[in-house]
């Protein structure tokens, strides 16, 4: 099995892969300023004009791109090519307004399965796997994009989407999936229902790792998914605006790899728009650097993370983010204090007595906000002593404090009353009307 | 002294309506007779213990039923239904230095009553149990 897709440009020397960068980032500005009535008026009211760009330094110059922008120009009115050059549409669910559609070249199609086939074979999936796609198919990324991928390299592709668990394990069995890819949560339901119906992914299946994303997910969720499971977990990060999911980390689990020649990420203050050194965490932008149908200049995900530009152990020169901690839109304000579910589930996740399904709840009670974890009681901690219960819902609560600096309630309920979800998992129920 | 000993069962549940119709349900369905019931009940969530005449068979069917279920070892005590009966045991524990974790008791039809409970240290309590000729009830006598 190769160790890297393609090694040249995994392996660049950061100076070049700059260069790379610079020219790709100067056709860019003047491809969309050429293409694109929307980025030409972007830019003229900006005072940008695409001669500005020299240099990557020069990126700062460059208006920002959001997504209320994809909305305001629903459906196509952000895309550089006409619909006959469209070989593919995805569409995002609209729940606060208009949804957003994004579109592809054969290019784009192409480049896309290539930071994937890329990501797959740093993780040691290739000719002879057999990758069951648990992501949803259709509109959504998810599916399609694993799938090509996965053809990509020459790995058997199980279009199983989401859901129909027993069937997922029927197959995985019957097929010898080696590797699935879906929601972290996801995995974790499978993990249930298998072990209810009698059946161990560790020992009965061939799976040997798992390709998760879609949803934030903490180290300390890994460790056990890895420990209960045997499967070797990989973080996947990439949203429907820049493709889909793009990109994993390698098979040393420090950081997720961003293909540079394709990408140009930066990391800002949310507030003010500065740029970041590296290694401070702030927001997160991404300039699309060969996209054809819909490129985005310095697009704000709106995901919190810090990048390294260190090389990798494993030998890839281009920079990583860090696992995603959170988003700038989940964070949420309890009693004046910012809270991201991310950190949450790092403190329930280090309590051994806690199970793998949690959700919080914040209320408003009369003009003070309430947080409430409910965390589900498994055989394994069930003592019938009250006392053992009570110390448990004490330890859970003094833990969240220590971290949060926040007293919440905890709850123990019981197993499978907290909802199971096959695709992203909802971990904040927030019933406040503000 | 196994056959002294009875597997309790113990379920976790919230405290919410129809939790209990549920259980009960379960153990109608599968012809599982309770012959003494408590609940706890501790805020938002609850647990209840129960001595059934087929214990096993209860724990797996509330087990696959989705429940937090556990069997707990308990003692069953005969005591007479008269007054000072319930001392006469606490007597023979407290004396002994066995400490009780919870118990519930029962008066029948008889002039029995029987006490079930919970100790830290259940060989020592049947022990001593045993030479204050206390009798003490099986598994075999629930069933």
């Amino acid at each position: 099995m190769p160790e890297y897709w393609d090694p040249l440009i995994e392996r660049m020397p950061a100076d070049e892969l700059k260069k790379v960068q610079e020219d790709k980032l100067k056709n860019l500005v003047r491809y969309v300023y050429d293409h694109s009535p929307f980025y030409r008026k972007r830019f003229d009211e900006a005072g940008v004009s695409p001669d500005d760009i020299q240099s990557l330094k020069d990126v700062k110059k460059l208006p920002f791109t959001v997504k209320q922008d994809l909305r305001d120009t629903y459906p196509t009115g952000m895309f550089c090519v006409p619909q006959s050059m469209v070989v593919r549409y995805h569409a995002s669910s609209g729940t606060t307004g208009k949804p957003t559609v994004v579109g592809y070249t054969e290019n784009d199609v192409k480049e896309w399965s290539t930071s994937l086939a890329r990501g797959l074979t740093s993780i040691g999936v290739g000719r002879g796997d057999v990758v069951q796609v648990g992501y949803g198919y259709g509109l959504f990324t998810g599916g399609l994009g694993l799938h090509y991928g996965t053809e990509m390299v020459g790995a058997s592709a199980i279009p199983t989407s989401s859901g129909n668990t027993e069937r997922q394990i029927e197959l995985m069995q019957d097929l010898g999936s080696t590797a699935i890819a879906c929601t972290p949560s996801y995995f974790l339901h499978i993990n249930e229902v298998a072990n209810k119906n009698g059946i161990s992914i560790k020992d009965d299946t061939n799976l040997k790792c798992g390709i998760f994303g879609a949803e934030p997910w903490s180290e300390e969720m890994r460790r056990r998914m890895e420990e209960q499971t045997g499967v070797k977990a990989y973080d996947i990060f990439g949203t429907s605006e820049i493709s889909g999911p793009l990109f994993t980390e390698c098979t040393y689990q420090d950081g997720i790899h961003i293909w540079a020649d394709q990408f140009l990420i930066e990391v800002i203050d949310p507030k003010t728009g500065e740029q970041l050194p590296d290694g401070e965490r702030g927001e997160l932008v991404v300039t699309t650097l060969v996209k054809e149908a819909l490129p985005l200049i310095r697009y704000r995900i709106g995901d919190l993370t810090i990048i390294n530009s260190e090389p990798c152990k494993c030998g890839r020169t281009h920079p990583r983010i860090m696992r995603i901690l959170g988003r700038t839109d989940d964070m949420i304000i309890v009693r004046g204090i910012n809270v991201f579910p991310g950190q949450v589930e790092s403190v329930l996740m280090d309590i051994p007595e806690v199970a793998e399904h949690y959700q919080l709840i914040v209320e408003r009670e009369g003009e003070l906000d309430s947080l409430t974890v409910q965390v589900e009681v498994t055989k394994d901690v069930f003592s019938d002593k009250i006392s053992d219960l009570m110390k448990l819902e004490k330890k859970v609560g003094k833990a969240l404090h220590t971290v949060l600096n926040i007293t919440g309630k905890v709850e123990l309920v019981e197993p499978g009353t907290i909802p199971r979800s096959m695709g992203k998992a909802q971990r904040v129920i927030d019933k406040r009307n503000i | 002294m196994e056959n002294k000993l009875i597997k309790q069962i113990s379920i976790f549940a919230e405290n919410k309506p129809g939790r209990l119709e549920e259980i009960t349900e379960r153990l109608k369905t599968a012809d599982i007779n309770i012959r003494a019931f408590t609940i706890a009940e501790a805020g938002d969530f609850g647990v209840l213990r129960m001595v059934v005449d087929k214990p096993d068979k209860a724990h797996d069917v509330l087990h696959d039923a989705g429940f937090t279920v556990s069997e707990t070892e308990v003692l069953g005590v005969e005591i007479s239904d008269s007054p000072g009966g319930l001392h006469e045991i606490a007597t023979v524990l407290g004396s002994n230095n066995i400490n009780v974790d919870y118990a519930y008791a029962f008066a029948t039809a008889t002039e029995k009553a029987l006490l079930i409970i919970r100790v830290d240290n259940i060989s020592n309590a049947i022990n001593v149990l045993q030479g204050a000729s206390v009798a003490l009830i099986g598994l075999d006598d629930v069933k």
